[in-house]
């Protein structure tokens, strides 16, 4: 009887652990590398099953481009590299919950036929694109009707030297829900662009030396950018026809130019920004169309011009702000405006405080009447900071005639606003 | 060489004994003080600091210079009388005059910089800001040099510098905003920047624009301001024009000092 039993056990036992059936059940690791067993991508990834994990070891790997059309992990070894050797894009995601982590994804030439990307997503859900490198790429990371993915701590760099020969460094189209976090993008046409996105998260990104946009988007509704740096990009940042736009805790750095904006807003309505500093911009904030924003607790710091905001805007309003040392506070091009400024620090402001509640007694007219004689003649700039303006300026204070009659703060703060900004 | 350095040596003494003189470096101490303390960050302090130097560096260096040459006229004879080439004891009299006042300015406006910080923050703007001065120092002391020699009425001198001084800083930047509007058809960059070039203030001031209003300027669409701001040229041949204004009148004054009967 029991040596019966025990005979039953050791059948049990051996049928658990069958190595054919363990096999399957286990997710695989296939090697890629010199030593083999496989020698280049495209064929581990064709013997891999679902969710297996591709290791590829270090080395440079000239192939066809490889399409993932399984759900599986890439996993690249530190100088793994993938080069398109001038001619093709690099890695095709088709499938459903790819990872590609760790790979250097490089040179993909310029192609004026299509959109040629270093790696491109398109037409699934759930990938998860961390810590690659992509240098020399003309699109570097493109989502295409994608949701649901996480872009995370790559850094693209090209070297991009007209705006028709760039393409865009993480490019999304027509996708929902992706978190865009940590990414370092350098020398692209548009660092990060969004055309048809939905809820999607960007946070943490570094976009700078762009030709173009540091960020960049249109018709994305419900989306947040936090804590993003976008500098030295050659015309700052755009963002156009979208509304529920959240924007905080950005920093728009160094951005000048002829047509460079820190933040250039075209019919955004309903949106927030908040918490960010705008610093040595040629133009801070320039709201065009730009409806019921809530702009609040934002530095302005020795810009060209901090806010220009348009008539066509409207019930917009300026809270809580500071403006130091710029050239120009706020412009506008009408004598009327529909947004409204309220409780801001005015470095300019000489009122006075009689009750002592921290606000002035006088109300602040932020636009000069050098803004206005700029603004129609423009080479007459070079009179900045003249005794002259300083005069015209002073009596146009006193006794307003031509700046616009209701853009005032009727509540200047006498000290500067703690806002919540820090260096990132 | 040695009778300029003479002269040089009682000018300067002279110079720096007088309460003018006192008085100018501790207006400039007490206002970059006053201004660091009370004014905020460097932003705001550099910015509202170049205003004063641009109006008070002029003023005082033209009347100071005029002030002093009608004062020391008969000591100016009375060496002329001795055998002492007249270039270098004009030489003598312009150094000894013009670097007191540039030392009073650098160290009215440079120490306070230097101890808030700013020299360190934002080294390139308190440079230009003390370069510009300096300069400004230089021109207006030698075009003060050409009232009091060409006038021999100290009155007459005096209010001709006060004129001059006016002409400099107030109306001719009237002048030109006036003359923009009028041609503000014409593509008017080149004309604007030959007219800045034309005015040392404004040279000065431009210097200063340089360094705090950039991002403005290259904000403006025309080719000829990004080249002229964006590049550093503008920087360089700012500087380059404002040595040059320091030369013209200095000639200017020279020329009348050699050939002036006393």
């Amino acid at each position: 009887m029991r040596r019966a039993l025990l005979a039953v056990a050791a059948v049990v036992a051996a049928a658990v652990a069958r190595p054919g059936v363990a096999a399957a059940q286990r997710p695989d690791v296939l090697r890629v590398g010199a030593a083999g067993p496989y020698t280049n991508v495209t064929a581990a990834v064709a013997a891999a099953h679902p969710h297996d994990t591709v290791v590829v070891e270090p080395g440079v790997y000239r192939e066809e481009t490889v399409v993932i059309d399984r759900p599986l992990t890439l996993l690249g070894r530190e100088g793994a590299v993938l080069d398109g050797e001038g001619r093709r894009g690099l890695v095709v995601v088709a499938a459903d919950s790819v990872s590609v982590l760790g790979l250097t994804l490089r040179d993909t030439g310029i192609t004026f036929v299509d959109d040629r990307a270093a790696l491109r997503v398109e037409r699934v859900r759930f990938c998860h694109i961390e810590g690659n490198r992509i240098e020399n790429a003309f699109f570097g990371i493109y989502l295409a009707n994608a949701g649901d993915c996480v872009v995370r701590n790559n850094v693209l760099i090209a070297h991009g030297d007209r705006e028709s020969r760039a393409g865009n460094g993480i490019h999304l189209w027509y996708s929902a829900r992706v978190t865009i976090e940590d990414n370092r993008v350098e020398g692209h046409r548009d660092g990060i662009y969004f055309e048809f996105v939905e809820d999607s998260r960007v946070r943490g990104n570094r976009s700078q030396d762009n030709l173009r946009y540091g960020l960049h988007f249109m018709f994305s509704d419900g989306c947040s950018y936090l804590r993003n740096s976008f500098r030295r990009n050659g015309a700052g940042v755009a963002v156009m026809y979208t509304r529920g736009v959240v924007m905080e805790g950005n920093d728009f750095d160094d951005n000048r130019g002829g047509a460079a904006f820190g933040l250039l807003l075209k019919e955004i309505t309903d949106s927030r920004i908040a918490g960010n500093r705008f610093h040595r911009n040629s133009v801070g904030i320039h709201a065009e169309g730009a409806n019921r924003l809530e702009v609040v607790e934002n530095d302005f710091v020795a810009n060209g011009w901090a806010v220009q905001v348009l008539a066509n805007s409207e019930e917009s309003s300026f809270r809580r702000n500071n403006f130091v040392g710029n050239s120009f506070d706020v412009s506008t091009n009408s004598r009327r405006t529909y947004s409204t400024f309220e409780d801001n620090y005015w470095d300019r402001y000489r009122g006075y405080d009689r009750d002592r509640d921290g606000t002035g007694d006088v109300p602040f007219r932020p636009v000069r009447l050098f803004s206005l004689v700029v603004e129609q003649n423009e080479p007459a700039l070079v009179l900045q900071r003249s005794f002259l303006v300083t005069l015209l300026d002073l009596a146009e204070s006193v006794l307003p005639m031509l700046t616009p009659d209701n853009l005032v703060d009727a509540r200047p703060a006498l000290n500067p606003i703690a806002t919540p900004w820090r260096p990132s | 060489m040695s009778t300029t350095r003479k002269v040089f040596r009682y000018q300067t003494r002279n110079v720096v004994r007088s309460r003018a003189l006192i008085g100018y470096a501790l207006f400039f101490l007490a206002t970059t003080l006053g201004l660091v303390r009370l004014g905020g960050g460097v932003e705001r302090v550099l910015p509202s600091l170049a205003n004063v130097v641009l109006l008070a560096v002029p003023l005082v260096s033209l009347l100071v210079a005029t002030i002093f040459l009608y004062d020391g006229r008969p000591f100016t004879e009375l060496l002329l009388s001795q055998p002492v080439g007249r270039r270098s004891l004009f030489a003598g009299l312009y150094l000894g005059l013009t670097l007191p006042l540039i030392g009073a300015f650098l160290l009215g406006v440079g120490l306070p910089l230097a101890s808030s910080g700013a020299t360190q923050e934002v080294p390139g703007q308190a440079v230009l800001l003390l370069l510009s001065g300096t300069l400004l120092t230089a021109v207006f002391t030698a075009i003060g040099f050409v009232v009091a020699f060409t006038l021999g009425d100290a009155a007459r001198g005096l209010g001709a510098a006060l004129l001059l001084w006016l002409v400099l800083t107030v109306v001719y930047d009237g002048v030109v905003l006036i003359a923009s509007h009028a041609f503000a058809a014409y593509p008017l960059e080149r004309p604007m920047l030959v007219a800045m070039v034309l005015n040392p203030v404004d040279l000065a001031r431009v210097l200063i624009l340089i360094a705090v209003d950039a991002s403005a300027l290259l904000g403006y669409t025309g080719a000829v301001f990004q080249d002229f701001f964006g590049k550093g040229w503008g920087l360089v041949g700012a500087a380059v024009s404002l040595t040059a204004w320091i030369a013209l009148p200095y000639a200017w004054a020279l020329r009348r000092f050699t050939r002036m009967d006393f």
